[in-house]
């Protein structure tokens, strides 16, 4: 499908602005999530489902598939919406309220991990005020578990991706309005979302207090498929352009201290220019004395 | 009684100074690990705290959430601060996680044909304005596209050329012709792209996993298969309808020592007098086209290095300040090789480069 796309010519400068923003670039847009609602979704997952796109907006799509979900057609989807986040929410009697999140790189599966929903509270049942849409959210991972097994941490950066919003270089120091917490305990994930209020605090820095507002999910790992070490990594490289120059003749010690390496060239030390101590200066009658002490050895010798 | 009370001010400021740290401190056992260009933080310390809670951590997990909020708002006030429309906004720095990518890094394209023409020829795009005017409907039309300056479709009298068919069709003729040359160009950018593109494929190392390979590769996998045996592919047996492989005989032919003497004696005869004849079997066209093409290849180099260097520099200029214009028509031996390809393009051709220098890259003899 997407030689067809290449081979047809743009002929509007808007279609071909559309193109460009879709193919491949050093710096690369936000990611763009597709939710999908099985065809055996219940209320539950249907509302988590609901609730992840209202936080989402305006990065994500809804989408509702009847057929189950197998891989290719999940590869359809994302080339027509140029999406490469996935949410897939199910409810069978064997897997019940299940979620797979995952993502895909070059349109191929890339991780995929599944979740079951235990505890679900969402935006509605909690009646207070909410954040506007778009905003940036802070994420805090809580809990050793998310560095211990791979799984836990693939599912750390997955999550991380999923979330965190548009890159950006500024940000508004009022305009942090709402952080996602994430707890790993016992083998299950706590995912609570919190508003944040600013309280005076008497210096600078405000005191914060936390009011839960948007939706609340226990989640328990199931099943997980992570990409293979080669394509992760192939997935991760960073073009040279975007690496951070490394500074030459410069080194750090352990206790801190910044090392300079100067190099020069070759020295003559005996013209070496030092410092003129004018009371050691040789006075003439000391330079006479000296050369008949000179000359007498010459003569003893002789 | 007054150094006194000077003391005692000061430790009441003392005091009140960590009362008001107080609120906002939170003390941990690990310190937490920040990234601040995410927004994020890591917390390693194992939650004792939420073990003991029961099955509904719910105000355990809030009060953790708001000290791990605390340390990172604490940190993202230490960020550096501008002040942008009224708002303060912080300075965030880069994100340090590393996280995949979502499509595979951009290859470099391969130059089109015309592309890698005008590198080899030093041409520059010249900077064109877009409206010319249109004498006909006296007024400002653009250079090409919808309604241009001068479209030959659509005049409405053409003259009958003296040597043509009177019951020709002038205007059918016409259409037909820019007909053709929408197809041609149409074919020629389909090539580009096609060329592009097989660029891009082999960077899959040349070798495609089973059922994406083509027709070629699968012939090439089938013909070395059956050469690798111990006896070089003698023995083995091709299928009923099987063809011979194609390309695969001697690289080399010689002829035979003694065979066909009546050939080898006209062969003989031949080369004596092509080594006794007074004229040259050069072939000039040809010699001349690659002695230019070269010529011009290695001045397109100079040039851009040139102007890669001034455009690094500023824009000084560069030792080829006083260029030889040689007069437009060349000498005699250009003259005979005029049968080949020659494009000297129209003179002067725009090298207004950075500097000033003089323009006109004529050719030199």
């Amino acid at each position: 499908m997407d030689a067809l796309d290449r081979v047809v010519k743009p002929r509007t400068k808007r279609a071909k602005r559309f193109l460009e923003k879709r193919e491949p670039k050093l710096n690369e847009n936000i990611k763009n999530a597709m939710l999908i609602k099985g065809g055996n979704a219940n209320a539950t997952v249907t509302q988590v489902l609901k609730d992840v796109y209202a936080l989402k907006k305006p990065y994500g799509v809804l989408y509702k598939s009847k057929p189950f979900e197998d891989q290719t057609s999940l590869e359809f989807f994302s080339k027509k919406s140029d999406c490469s986040l996935f949410m897939f929410g199910s409810h069978n009697k064997k897997r019940p309220n299940n979620l797979v999140i995952g993502r895909l790189y070059d349109h191929h599966v890339l991780d995929m991990i599944e979740l079951g929903i235990e505890n679900f509270i969402s935006l509605k049942d909690i009646k207070n005020s909410k954040c506007p849409e778009g905003t940036k959210p802070m994420l805090i991972f809580a809990g050793d578990d998310f560095d211990i097994t791979e799984d836990y941490r693939r599912l750390k950066s997955l999550l991380i991706d999923f979330f965190r919003g548009p890159t950006v270089s500024n940000i508004r120091l009022a305009g942090l309005e709402y952080v996602l917490h994430f707890t790993a305990l016992n083998g299950k994930i706590y995912f609570r979302s919190y508003k944040l209020l600013l309280k005076k605090s008497g210096c600078r820095t405000p005191r914060i207090e936390l009011e839960e507002m948007g939706p609340s999910l226990d989640l328990v790992l199931r099943r997980t498929h992570l990409a293979s070490d080669d394509l992760y990594k192939l997935s991760m490289k960073m073009p040279k352009a975007l690496k951070p120059k490394k500074k030459k003749n410069i080194s750090h010690d352990t206790f801190g201290t910044t090392y300079g390496r100067i190099h020069m060239q070759k020295q003559d030390l005996s013209k070496l220019q030092t410092r003129k101590m004018k009371g050691l200066k040789k006075r003439p009658a000391e330079r006479i004395t000296e050369d008949q002490k000179k000359k007498s050895k010459r003569v003893k010798k002789n | 009684m007054e150094g006194q009370s000077v003391e005692e001010l000061l430790a009441k400021a003392e005091q009140d100074e960590a009362e008001k740290l107080q609120r906002i401190t939170v003390h941990k056992e690990l310190e937490l690990e920040f990234d601040l260009g995410n927004l994020l933080a890591s917390d390693r310390n194992p939650p004792t705290g939420l073990r003991c809670a029961g099955p509904t951590p719910e105000a355990e997990l809030r009060a953790l959430a708001r000290d791990n909020t605390q340390l990172l708002i604490n940190q993202l006030w230490q960020l550096p601060t501008e002040r942008v429309e009224e708002t303060i906004v912080a300075r965030l720095p880069e994100p340090t996680t590393r996280l995949p990518r979502e499509k595979p890094l951009p290859r470099p394209r391969p130059l089109t044909r015309w592309q890698q023409f005008a590198r080899l020829k030093g041409i520059r795009p010249k900077k064109k304005n877009n409206l010319v005017w249109d004498e006909v409907s006296s007024q400002w039309r653009r250079r090409w596209g919808y309604q241009r300056a001068r479209d030959d479709t659509k005049e409405w009298l053409i003259e009958v050329p003296g040597n043509a068919d009177p019951l020709e069709d002038q205007f059918a003729k016409r259409i037909q012709a820019k007909k053709e040359r929408v197809a041609k160009n149409e074919l020629n950018r389909l090539r580009n792209l096609a060329r592009a593109h097989k660029m891009q494929l082999p960077s899959a190392a040349g070798l495609h996993p089973t059922g994406h390979q083509s027709k070629e590769e699968l012939g090439r996998a089938m013909q070395v298969a059956k050469v690798s045996t111990a006896s070089v592919g003698r023995f083995q047996e091709r299928l009923p309808k099987e063809k011979a492989p194609r390309g695969s005989g001697k690289k080399r032919k010689f002829q035979p020592l003694f065979g066909d003497f009546a050939a080898e004696k006209k062969n003989q005869l031949e080369l004596l007098r092509v080594m006794n004849s007074k004229k040259p079997q050069l072939d000039v066209t040809r010699a001349t086209n690659k002695q230019m093409r070269e010529e011009d290849q290695e001045e397109a180099a100079k040039r851009r290095k040139m102007s890669q260097k001034g455009k690094r520099k500023g824009g000084r200029q560069g030792p080829g300040g006083k260029r030889k214009g040689g007069p437009p028509s060349q000498g005699g031996k250009r003259r005979g090789g005029l049968g080949g390809k020659m494009n000297s393009g129209p003179p002067g051709l725009g090298n207004k480069r950075k500097g000033g220098q003089r323009p006109g890259g004529k050719r030199r003899k």
